[in-house]
């Protein structure tokens, strides 16, 4: 069984990690925590920039994973349809680009904004059904965006839209940097990583994990719980869309595959896999099926000949994904 | 009855062809502890979630403290006043006990749009659940995972929830079911006690209990309401013998068969 209560209390917690005896769990946090902190210097070191590249893609998409799993792990609504909000914050800041504002001041948050709004009209849809029915509609409406932005012929249709300037910040900010950028989302994850921890501890987030495991019981208790549920859902859209801003301009390029169904469907495998039951492990769970993904394609054309099995083994025998198995071995 | 906390008032629920609620019309007057007692099928439940809002009624109305609240959402009359316990145990497994009563705290807490402050180590939710506990004798329990609580716990926990709210009015659907003798006699201490605080309408197959407890008792037959009166009227009752206790006095009705 997993241990809701103390998942999402034991990482990161300061005060814990003082007092107690580093176990290979917090071990583990740490030492990953490190490596992502010092990787650009490493590959300064070597002169391997491949490896700045590829990790910031990783630090991207375990944000999106980490935004998944506030509503999946702990609001218990599977949406199939997440990827739609990378979507959404990458042609946000794409048509902008394309029509000339650069400025992240005005596309970052135009980003957040329209992938919230999406979020609230979903939501408030989606929200009134449950179980496989929820998760059918959210990959619908996912798939309506998807279809909407093949129609954007002035965008690239098909094809995609190549973005020719990164977000414009203040100078000292310069985006087009790629060690500078890496911070910027090595930062940004950290920053909705412990934002996120918040949140499921609060007040809130105990109305929605209530909601999670009895909802009826919440409701006869006195909890309007859809209006929370459906907060949470936009909370969760906001911070994909900011994902979303993220991708578009570390490809610097906006296509409708950024938000294909499998993109959905792997965001849901990096949560499940390193854990859905604590904050950080779909940090964890992006980093190993990314950097997986990334060896095994080299090997072989096939990688999910590999992946999937593996991905199978996690949920038939280690619930908790991969930080359930490093908690289990941080008690014994 | 002028001061009733509760009026139902022609209440019907069909299911199809069943008729589960046939015109129930019933006051509970404020402070009492007023028991339904029926056979299985009687549709004691069914009007305990159309009373809690779960169900919506075909026809007939039901006012709270003066108010109709035949149309309001379950969460909207539990912050009236009107708290339910479940008759299959309904808590959040995956909680300790202690959060379980606290989340009853926070539902009648203001609003719960609060992002930031640990809510587990929040005194204004957790000293108020901890009385709870201790009111239902858990408080030794208050730290064990739900999940692994025994069922007479479960079912003291869930008395524990519904008196967290700070109800008027208790709906008790069955807190006795499946408990042991000893634990039944906790319960039914824990009952008499709440009785002079509040308005309690009980559903409960404890005959023993049922009398000793109710001050008034309205008897569920197929839907619909056969008799309603104190307890000694209600055993005294030639239909309600017939059709309810008449089966069951020699074992469960405590003096019936002297009377």
């Amino acid at each position: 069984m997993i241990d809701w209560r103390n998942l999402s209390a034991d990482w990161l917690d300061a005060r814990k990690l003082a007092s107690n005896p580093p176990n290979l769990r917090n071990a583990f946090v740490i030492a990953l925590l490190a490596i992502l902190a010092l990787l650009p210097i490493y590959s300064a070191l070597t002169g391997n920039y491949f490896l700045v590249t590829l990790f910031t893609r990783i630090l991207i998409l375990a944000l999106a994973a980490v935004s998944l799993n506030l509503i999946m792990g702990f609001g218990g609504m599977v949406s199939f349809g997440h990827a739609a909000y990378l979507g959404i914050g990458g042609y946000v800041v794409g048509i902008l680009a394309k029509e000339g504002i650069n400025s992240g001041f005005v596309q970052w948050p135009l980003a957040l904004i329209v992938s919230g709004l999406f979020a609230l009209g979903v939501g408030a849809l989606c929200l009134r059904t449950r179980g496989v029915y929820f998760i059918m509609i959210t990959l619908a409406f996912a798939q309506m965006v998807y279809y909407v932005a093949i129609g954007l012929d002035r965008y690239g249709g098909d094809d995609g839209l190549t973005i020719n300037k990164r977000s414009q910040f203040i100078d000292a900010v310069n985006l087009s940097n790629k060690t500078v950028f890496y911070y910027v989302c090595f930062a940004l994850l950290l920053a909705v990583v412990y934002l996120v921890w918040r949140l499921v501890n609060s007040r809130f987030g105990l109305v929605i994990q209530g909601a999670r495991s009895n909802d009826r019981r919440m409701r006869a208790i006195g909890f309007p719980t859809f209006r929370y549920k459906l907060v949470c859902f936009v909370i969760a859209g906001v911070l994909c869309g900011l994902s979303g801003v993220l991708l578009a301009n570390h490809t610097s390029f906006i296509s409708p595959a950024m938000m294909q169904w499998t993109r959905s469907g792997d965001l849901i495998v990096m949560a499940v896999l390193g854990g859905m039951g604590s904050v950080f492990g779909p940090v964890v769970g992006a980093v190993a099926f990314l950097l997986l993904e990334e060896v095994l394609s080299s090997v072989t054309e096939y990688s999910g000949i590999i992946l999937g099995p593996m991905l199978l083994g996690v949920v038939l025998f280690a619930r908790g994904g991969i930080d359930g198995i490093l908690k289990d071995h941080s008690r014994g | 009855m002028a001061d009733a906390l509760l009026r139902i008032e022609g209440l019907t629920k069909r299911f199809g062809g069943v008729v589960a609620s046939d015109n129930v019309t019933l006051d509970v007057t404020a402070g009492e502890l007023h028991a339904i007692i029926g056979p299985n099928g009687a549709g004691k439940t069914t009007l305990i979630c159309q009373l809690a809002g779960e169900i919506a009624p075909n026809t007939g109305r039901i006012h709270f403290g003066g108010r109709d609240i035949t149309a309001l959402p379950v969460y909207a009359r539990s912050a009236l006043g009107l708290a339910r316990s479940f008759q299959i145990t309904s808590l959040f497994p995956d909680f300790t006990a202690l959060d379980n009563v606290a989340l009853a705290v926070q539902a009648h807490a203001g609003h719960s749009f609060e992002f930031w402050h640990d809510a587990r180590r929040d005194p204004a939710l957790r000293d108020p659940a901890r009385a709870s506990l201790e009111r239902v004798g858990l408080a030794a329990r208050a730290d064990v995972m739900v999940s692994n609580l025994s069922h007479g716990e479960h079912r003291q926990l869930e008395l524990a929830m519904a008196l967290a709210t700070k109800p008027r009015m208790l709906l008790l659907d069955e807190p006795m079911a499946g408990l042991g003798p000893e634990e039944s006699i906790r319960v039914v201490k824990l009952l008499r006690e709440l009785k002079s605080d509040l308005t309690i309408l009980l559903i409960e197959h404890d005959m023993e209990a049922v009398f000793a407890l109710a001050d008034r008792i309205s008897v569920l037959v197929y839907g619909r309401v056969i008799a309603t009166g104190e307890p000694a009227a209600i055993r005294a009752n030639a239909e309600v013998r017939q059709a309810y206790l008449g089966e069951q006095e020699a074992v469960t009705v405590p003096g019936a068969g002297h009377g």
